[in-house]
């Protein structure tokens, strides 16, 4: 499943002040960390704003705080902030003729099986995900992310 | 953002006698599966004894050969169960652990009776030897599907396959 270059930037800010809960975070560093610009990043964390996933904390020290339920926000929560995903009538094979209606079936079921991955994964646990990751290979939470070009 | 949450804005552990430090795993016994049996039925809507009892006595006959059946129970009264078995070469895979049922009486819920169900569970498998627990569930059980992911499982290699038999 391929997501827009918006959406994984809010993952990646949404999983990073959610693994912090404790600290604020500049977007600077968050841009820094994951090689993203600073202005496509600030519109990103606009709508995390507006989405009450996190608010923005002013003063000396001021930046980014998770401020949603990580065990209830799941990642088809926040894609949705984004992209419309799933199914659409508009893609769909046609369904005038039987191979494109087999085919139709087809596509459906691995769309089912990626929007129930998406809604059944909460922060929480791609948070545990990540930190798993990040204990197997300890260098890479040091490396800094860059965003695919083509994404 | 957060969801509509019924479960966690149910008072019953809150306000009413028990609490869930009363809550005790322990293994069970033949007198719980007509309990069971009821609590799955408030569940699913289906009164399934005879099913309920199968299960019980395939897993209680052979208790060391990895299979378990474990109840949660508070001041006398069963609130939740879990079961499983540990299973060998089946779809040609290594041994591993399989969930079979898991289910928390709804007034029950978000009190973490579900996680400590599943680490008994888990934690039997573990000391019978093996080092991957399974499970397979409808994936429109979105609650059931965010229960396990939260217990940190993930996809697994198999897929489920299936046809009509006309
Ligand atoms: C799934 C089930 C067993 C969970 O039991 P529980 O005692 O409520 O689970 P816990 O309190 O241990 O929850 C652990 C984690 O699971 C996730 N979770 C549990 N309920 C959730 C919900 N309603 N929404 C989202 N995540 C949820 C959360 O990550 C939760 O952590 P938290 O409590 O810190 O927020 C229970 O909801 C249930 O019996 N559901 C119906 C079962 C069913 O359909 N069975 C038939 C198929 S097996």
């Amino acid at each position: 499943m391929k997501l827009q270059k918006a959406t994984l930037c809010g993952l990646y800010a949404v999983t990073e002040l959610a693994a912090h809960v404790d600290r604020q975070i500049s977007a600077a560093e968050i841009a820094a960390k994951y090689d993203i610009s600073l202005n496509h990043l600030a519109k990103v964390l606009r709508t995390l704003v507006r989405a009450n996933v996190i608010e923005s904390v002013r003063g000396v020290g001021g930046g980014y705080r998770f401020c949603g339920n990580a065990k209830r926000v799941t990642l088809y929560d926040l894609v949705m902030l984004f992209e419309e995903i799933g199914p659409s009538a508009q893609d769909a094979p046609p369904t005038d003729f039987a191979e494109g209606r087999a085919l139709g079936k087809v596509l459906r079921e691995i769309d089912e099986i990626a929007l129930a991955s998406l809604r059944a994964t909460s922060i929480a646990a791609l948070v545990k995900v990540i930190q798993k990751e990040t204990a197997a290979d300890p260098s890479a939470a040091k490396a800094s992310h860059k965003l695919g070009a083509n994404a | 953002m957060d969801k509509t949450d019924d479960e966690m804005r149910n008072p019953s552990f809150k306000s009413g006698a028990a609490t869930v430090d009363d809550v005790v795993i322990r293994a069970a016994v033949a007198e719980d599966v007509s309990d069971i049996a009821d609590l799955d039925a408030r569940s699913t809507g289906q009164l399934k004894r005879d099913y309920w009892q199968g299960l019980f006595d395939h897993i209680s006959g052979h208790p060391a050969t990895g299979r378990a059946f474990f109840v949660a129970e508070s001041r006398g009264r069963l609130i939740g169960f879990i079961c499983g078995e540990i299973r060998a070469f089946e779809f040609g895979s290594e041994p591993s652990g399989w969930v079979f049922a898991l289910e928390v009486e709804s007034s029950a819920r978000v009190h973490s009776v579900g996680t400590r169900l599943f680490d008994f569970l888990a934690d039997g498998f573990r000391r019978a030897g093996v080092n991957k627990v399974r499970t397979m569930l409808d994936r429109r059980n979105e609650l059931v599907l965010a229960f396990f992911r939260g217990q940190g499982m993930m996809t697994g290699p198999f897929i489920q396959l299936e046809k009509d038999l006309e």
